[in-house]
């Protein structure tokens, strides 16, 4: 079930008038100004957005909204409600053929619509873990009177150096059953302890790869924040978690709500953890994506699936934007 | 610069690169007209390089060598650069779709005399009943790895069902391949590996689910099974024989064995796409691949079984350069019983692998 690769005429036609209209804003705008403008410095990258995003975006709804054959349809969608959905037809067919009765094999398939609930609980979860971890530690690092505070910063920046694949690979090897930390248990006696694939070694593996996400929105907007404010707190009679709980967390709620954006996307998009350290044994909403892709080969449930990913996207990053109208926090939401 | 000026060399510029991403799925022709080509297209590291140095210098034949990954790919690629490949290495139910789908062209095996040094059962597959378009390369079986300090069986004598002990809990890697698991489990139950009949492919559905809830799969995965078992993080994998030899030769604890109901066979071939530009060149390439020496070269740095009797003689050889027990090991030559229950992968039509997929997609979704 391999879609042709190669794109409609339309396809390329639809590109090449998005570039055309590229270069008729650029026109314009210099005709508008007689001259250069501040705006066409913009230009390499809204070039780049047409290619990378506008494109991708208008090939996935194409994609989503047709059949193999590129007509129009909603199967896609009507795939996503019921996995079974295509299988059932076949079924049906072969019944009739066959003269049998095979209703018993007529069901609803929810795997996708369990898969989508299932990575939004472990994005929620990952996120309070998150947010549990990352407040503290922001609130230490952008103390002023703690002199760790920087050091603190230099040692999450510095894993992000590496790869986000090759980190979540190591940790297999800690994990393992012949893995470093079951070494050590069995060099004390205390016997081996399956802690690999579980849904809790991929909730693991997400906290530790998405923590630093949370963590520098809030240090950032701690780290901006006015500390005469909470001294005047602690003169007008604050005591220490007075202060904290008064001033310090209201006033960082921006970084909050960016720090939760960053995490909550990529966490309910996550793929790849999930096959490494989960073993293939449960599915998160991009492991599933990426196998209509990659194994199954049907681009087109793939696009819906993706589609019905950034809908949800954007409504919680709309939902969000209320708590962050100002977008202080980096305007993330 | 005129504001007209800078306009239209925008212009030309978007319809310049618009013409180019046009042109670039057509194959690009390097190469002199002089110049004897061959271009292949195989498998990543599925060849002894020194093959090719060897074929270069003996028959003057340049070799352009391109890899693929999946299968999959390798047909889209096909499809994409007519003209692009002469020889290429597909899977037998992928022979089967570019038979059917008018890809490949008939071998003139009078240019190909070494083809008569291919084993018997590997002539007339079912993916090429009329053994006119494929001429096999490497094969090999899907069994069980298994680590014989955890496990003691008789190899001769154990069914699928091992994989369904409640005893082994936890120790067992299975395929997160939907054809090899259901495949197996297909077997198990005594029905055909391509089985098209619902309430067959919903039985096995069901033995897999049942699998999954006993607690005895440790992980579904590809890739890494392999370095895992040889590490001991299981007790037993369904697996390919070329993979388990290459575990078997990094830890000699581990073992192999087809069980009793028979499983798949597989077999990569060499065949010639209809569009290949240099034919009788292809030909020469697949003949020399047939050339006992070279086969048994290619065995030995590959480790997957040879289809080539000729290679197996000389492996076999006590005074030759490998002086190995090649039909003495089971996992690169099965006995003639479990073959003879084995059976290759046929391409199932789409809509019962929409079928087959679905059902995947029940066991993934089993908590």
């Amino acid at each position: 079930m391999l879609t042709d690769m190669s794109l409609p005429w339309w396809a390329w036609a639809a590109m090449g008038a998005g570039l055309i209209v590229f270069a008729v804003m650029i026109g314009m705008t210099i005709k508008r100004n007689r001259g250069m403008h501040r705006s066409l410095f913009a230009s390499p990258y809204t070039l780049w957005m047409i290619i990378f995003t506008v494109v991708p975006v208008i090939l996935i709804s194409y994609y989503a909204f047709t059949d193999a054959n590129g007509n129009f349809t909603l199967d896609n969608f009507k795939n996503f409600w019921d996995s079974h959905y295509e299988a059932n037809k076949v079924i049906k067919a072969e019944a009739e053929r066959l003269g049998v009765d095979y209703s018993q094999y007529i069901t609803r398939g929810t795997v996708n619509v369990d898969t989508l609930v299932y990575s939004l609980w472990m994005a929620f979860q990952c996120t309070i873990i998150c947010l549990v971890m990352g407040y503290p530690a922001a609130l230490f690092m952008a103390d002023r009177k703690m002199k760790l505070g920087s050091t603190l910063v230099v040692l999450f920046i510095i894993p992000m150096w590496m790869n986000f694949l090759l980190r979540t690979v190591a940790w297999m090897t800690l994990l393992e059953d012949s893995g470093l930390i079951n070494q050590v248990l069995e060099l004390l006696g205390l016997g081996k302890i399956q802690l690999m694939y579980t849904s809790n070694t991929v909730l693991l593996g997400m906290v530790y790869n998405f923590l630093p996400f949370m963590v520098f929105p809030i240090y950032t907007v701690l780290n901006k924040m006015d500390y005469r404010l909470s001294e005047a707190a602690a003169d007008l009679g604050c005591n220490s978690f007075q202060t904290l709980y008064k001033v310090t967390m209201p006033l960082s709620i921006p970084g909050v709500v960016s720090g939760i954006t960053m995490v909550f996307m990529p966490s309910v998009t996550t793929f790849f953890i999930p096959r490494v350290l989960g073993g293939g044994y449960t599915m998160m909403f991009g492991d599933l994506i990426e196998s209509k892709f990659l194994t199954e080969g049907n681009w087109n449930a793939g696009s819906a699936l993706s589609l019905l990913m950034m809908l949800l996207i954007l409504v919680s990053l709309s939902i969000l934007r209320k708590a962050d109208p100002n977008g202080e926090g980096g305007g993330l939401a | 610069m005129n504001m007209k000026r800078i306009l239209l060399l925008l212009l030309a510029l978007a319809m310049a690169l618009t013409m180019t991403a046009c042109q670039s799925g057509e194959a690009t022709e390097g190469s002199k007209p002089a110049e004897r080509v061959v271009n292949v297209f195989n498998w990543e590291d599925y060849i002894d390089p020194a093959v090719i140095a060897l074929f270069e210098e003996e028959t003057g034949i340049k070799v352009n060598y391109m890899c693929f990954t999946t299968v999959e790919d390798m047909i889209v690629q096909v499809e994409a650069n007519p003209g692009a490949f002469d020889v290429c290495f597909p899977s037998d139910y992928i022979i089967e779709r570019m038979i059917n789908k008018g890809m490949l062209a008939e071998i003139n095996f009078d240019n190909v005399p070494y083809s008569d040094q291919i084993l018997d059962f590997l002539l007339y597959p079912d993916y090429d009943p009329q053994n006119k378009y494929s001429i096999p390369y490497m094969w090999g079986t899907v069994g069980i790895l298994y680590n014989t300090t955890m496990i003691d069986l008789d190899p001769d004598n154990t069914s699928w069902a091992i994989l369904w002990d409640p005893r082994y809990q936890n120790s067992i890697f299975m395929m997160d391949s939907i054809r090899d698991s259901m495949g197996v489990t297909l077997k198990y139950l005594g029905f055909s590996a391509n089985s098209t009949e619902i309430p067959e492919l919903f039985a096995a559905r069901d033995m897999l689910i049942r699998q999954k809830k006993l607690g005895v799969v440790k992980a579904y995965q590809v890739d890494e099974t392999k370095d895992k078992m040889v590490a001991g993080e299981a007790a037993m994998a369904v697996m390919w024989s070329g993979d388990a030899m290459y575990a078997i030769d990094l830890n000699e604890d581990l073992s192999y064995f087809v069980p009793m109901e028979g499983s798949n066979v597989w077999c990569d071939s060499a065949v010639i796409p209809i569009t290949a530009k240099n034919k009788e060149n292809a030909e020469i390439f697949i003949n020399f691949l047939c050339r006992p020496d070279i086969a048994a070269m290619n065995w030995n740095y590959i480790w997957y079984s040879t289809p080539n009797k000729g290679a197996i003689e000389l492996i076999e050889d006590p005074d030759g350069d490998y002086a190995y027990d090649y039909t003495g090991n089971r996992t690169l030559s099965p006995t003639p019983d479990i073959m003879a229950k084995c059976e290759f992968f046929r391409d199932i039509p789409e809509d019962y692998l929409s079928v087959y997929e679905a059902l995947w997609m029940d066991l993934k979704n089993t908590k």
